[in-house]
């Protein structure tokens, strides 16, 4: 029966043409761009073609006409590429959107941080200038620096409104107040032809802090955007009946009481209850547990679990209608709402800052007053304290690092979530793991690899390709030359033959190949299969395998001081050997997430900061449940949704650099905030004591920076200590 | 001093050119994709051969 594609929910229609956007694999140089957007031009009916290089995204536009979005991807796919249409995510659409009104603010900043100082400097530097010609700079600065800060200044003034009206204290609100002081101060003091105004501090304090803030912004689109094409290179295609007819739609589409088709070797798309068929699943990535469960018709059963044997025709539940699901948002629910928020250090640096400042400035017009200065003097030394202290160099101190330290976890193959989780992965002392998925590799592997003759598993794996079964794609992963040979037949429940070089070849259960297998052989959690090719045989041992560093990572995690944990839903048989092969003595098996929470609140009660790492579904409350949290690129879709962060690759050693790279950039987070410090302690007395001019307001903000700019650059270099 | 007459309004009109060229060349989305832009121009579709 042949299936249509229905790809129409990524398709947005304008009139007679269509447009939609596709994340495209394999895209690596110059010549691809070429390639993609000239052969695509070429397919009759298609209008535009344009290849965005820096997220590999490619959106099309076509004439509805003559072509359908099907089309669209069979023509790249005749091209050589492989698109997979995405519906570009609401959060990343609004983060776009704010980096553009940043970038406006930071122009207008910039454009008035170089025309004010251009007039400032000749007011500085001209001793002979006549009363006029000065108070007509100052009038010129103001006409640019008054709609410039107004314009520019929205971003932290909207967010001292905020945390103000919540009775809290932010960064923003000792920014906000020292930029509109010092504008207010310098209009007044032009007025008034006094010699110094202070509009060039207030508009170049504005465009550092829009720099620090655009900076952190970006990076954290750009991880946003390699995160978005992975859930898109990762979307599945269900079969769907309409009617009798199947339909292929991507997953993202069904609705519940839709009715399935799940074949043989297929992930189940949505969660469900089985109206016909019996099969084996695999439910590692639900439970953890590598054994399979059987099932019928009645059984209900959950995304991303494994169809094992046989075709099974299934109704789409909405979430939350089975047990267990029912159980896991149940419990993600409470972890969620019991979860503290966060005080990120800058803000717990402001509460501590803001009160203290304000109290100096306070301090310092009473004491000029007691001294017997004139009302005004006092108050314009006090405004200069403010606006000396005003965070520049405190609130660029930790968005620095911070940028500079993603910017080190995504080169290690972490993204991250969450905005502050590198302050808490630093705070980590334990590290709980999930066994399954997470120390042991997402899929089975061969075990035996090595004790079969490389050429023959060469062949074995190739003809491997042929099948849709599991164990065999688990097998196909061996191919270093992943061409399938051609007239391969597949005999469902047995296995694939083909005749390769003149010579037959069998590959499926032993039976089927005729090759005998030693009852020794059969461990627990090993499946075999067997391969004979022209009188040789091979018998292939397939179980899920430690993921390659594993015992490196842990060991080095250990040297850390830090405390391990194995929490796992599988059996206590299949989770002994690999505590044992790692070295961790704390572990236990059969956990279901109830039990998971409950270990976790009992370490956390013993005064400890959780790192969980995990994968499943059984994992997500656990994982919302801790103080930070780490998922593999392959867990279940809500898992990865409450992680803090994502990492990629079928190494765990991105979990040691996600610890070394947090610990450093904590270290570099104080060490900034230190220098804000110092830079205060030295300029502080100065302007209390009346001698701040604007000259040395500019040279002294630009200067601490400037410093705790390069400073932060340092924490580059934390990713130096990962393995390749 | 009558020079800044016609030197102060050269000066700021200058840098508001500068600043609307850059809010233009922004909206038009040519910093949507920088790395793709430092390729294109290695392509020579272009030139007949």
């Amino acid at each position: 029966m042949p299936e249509t594609l229905d790809l129409s929910i990524y398709v947005r229609r304008d009139g007679a043409t269509a447009h939609m956007d596709l994340a495209v694999e394999g895209v690596g140089c110059a010549g691809c761009i070429r390639k993609i957007e000239n052969g695509l031009l070429q397919v009759p009916g298609i209008v535009e073609a344009r290849l965005n290089f820096s997220n590999r995204r490619l959106a099309v536009t076509w004439r509805e006409a003559e072509l359908d979005a099907g089309g669209v991807l069979l023509a790249l796919e005749r091209i050589g590429y492989h698109g997979h249409p995405f519906e570009p995510e609401r959060a990343e659409a609004d983060e776009t959107r704010h980096a553009r009104r940043l970038m406006k603010c930071l122009a207008v900043a910039g454009f008035a941080a170089m025309n004010v100082m251009l007039l400032s400097v000749s007011v500085w530097s001209g001793s002979d200038m006549t009363q006029e010609t000065r108070d007509f700079f100052h009038w010129l600065s103001a006409l640019i620096a008054l709609p410039a800060v107004a314009y520019a200044g929205r971003p932290f003034f909207q967010s001292a409104l905020r945390a103000l009206r919540t009775r809290q204290l932010n960064m923003d609100v000792p920014i906000s107040l020292g930029v509109l002081l010092a504008v207010g101060m310098s209009v007044a003091e032009t007025i008034g032809h006094a010699e110094h105004a202070y509009f060039d501090s207030a508009v170049m304090l504005l465009f550092f802090l829009l720099c620090g803030r655009y900076l952190d912004h970006a990076m954290r689109r750009r991880t946003r955007a390699v995160a978005g094409n992975l859930a898109a290179l990762k979307a599945e295609v269900a079969h769907r009946f309409h009617g009798s007819e199947l339909v292929t739609v991507p997953a993202a589409a069904l609705r519940p009481a839709d009715r399935v088709l799940v074949k043989a070797g297929e992930r189940v798309p949505a969660d469900g209850v089985v109206i016909s068929g019996s099969s084996e699943i695999d439910e590692s990535l639900v439970t953890g547990e590598t054994g399979r469960r059987a099932i019928a018709a009645g059984a209900t059963i959950y995304t991303g679990s494994i169809n094992h044997s046989g075709a099974l025709t299934m109704r789409v539940t909405a979430a939350g209608e089975g047990t267990l699901l029912d159980e896991v948002e149940r419990l993600l629910d409470k972890a969620v709402a019991a979860r503290a928020r966060y005080l990120r250090l800058a803000d717990r640096a402001a509460r501590l800052y803001a009160p203290i400042v304000h109290l100096t400035a306070a301090l310092t017009a009473i004491g000029w007053l007691i001294a017997g200065a004139p009302l005004h003097d006092a108050v314009i030394t006090a405004i200069a304290v403010l606006i000396i202290t005003c965070p520049c160099a405190l609130a660029l101190a930790i968005p620095a690092v911070q940028v500079v330290a993603s910017g080190a976890l995504f080169r290690a193959g972490v993204i991250l979530n969450s905005g502050d989780a590198i302050e808490r992965l630093a705070e980590v002392d334990t590290v709980v793991f999930d066994k399954t998925g997470t120390l042991t590799l997402p899929g089975p592997r061969v075990a035996n690899a090595i004790s079969i003759d490389p050429e023959l598993l060469e062949t074995a794996a190739r003809l491997a390709l042929s099948s849709h079964h599991p164990l065999a794609q688990a097998l196909a992963r061996e191919a270093r030359e992943p061409t399938p040979f051609g007239g391969a037949v597949e005999e469902p429940g047995q296995g694939v033959r083909a005749v390769i070089a003149g010579a037959p070849a069998r590959l499926g259960s032993p039976a089927f190949c005729g090759v005998k297998v030693e009852a020794t052989a059969q461990e627990s959690g090993t499946s075999i299969i067997a391969f004979s090719h022209a009188g040789r045989t091979a018998v292939l041992a397939i179980r899920q395998m430690l993921r390659l560093d594993a015992a490196e990572v842990v060991a080095e995690l250990h040297a850390r001081g830090l405390d391990l944990v194995i929490l796992s839903g599988d059996r206590p048989a299949a989770v002994a050997p690999v505590a044992t092969a790692l070295g961790i003595g704390n572990w236990q098996a059969g956990v279901n997430p109830v039990e998971k929470i409950a270990t976790l609140d009992r370490l956390k009660a013993q005064g400890r900061r959780i790192l969980m790492v995990g994968d499943g579904l059984n994992d997500a409350p656990a994982l919302a449940a801790a103080h930070v949290s780490l998922s593999p690129i392959s867990a279940a879709d809500l898992t990865q949704a409450q992680a803090d962060a994502v990492f990629l690759g079928e190494r765990l050693a991105p979990v040691l650099a996600a610890v070394t790279v947090a610990h450093r950039a904590r270290t570099l987070m104080k060490q900034n905030l230190w220098l804000a410090v110092i830079y205060n302690t030295v300029a502080v007395p100065i302007a209390i004591a009346g001698l701040i001019t604007p000259l040395i307001a500019a040279v002294a903000m630009s200067g601490s920076s400037l410093l705790v700019t390069l400073n932060a650059l340092r924490a580059r270099t934390g990713s130096s200590t990962r393995s390749t | 001093m009558n020079v800044l007459v016609y030197l102060v309004p050269m000066a700021l009109g200058l840098g508001l050119t500068a600043l609307f060229a850059f809010l233009w060349s922004m909206r038009s989305g040519q910093y949507d994709d920088m790395e793709g832009a430092a390729l294109r121009v290695l392509s020579d579709d272009d030139v007949e051969t």
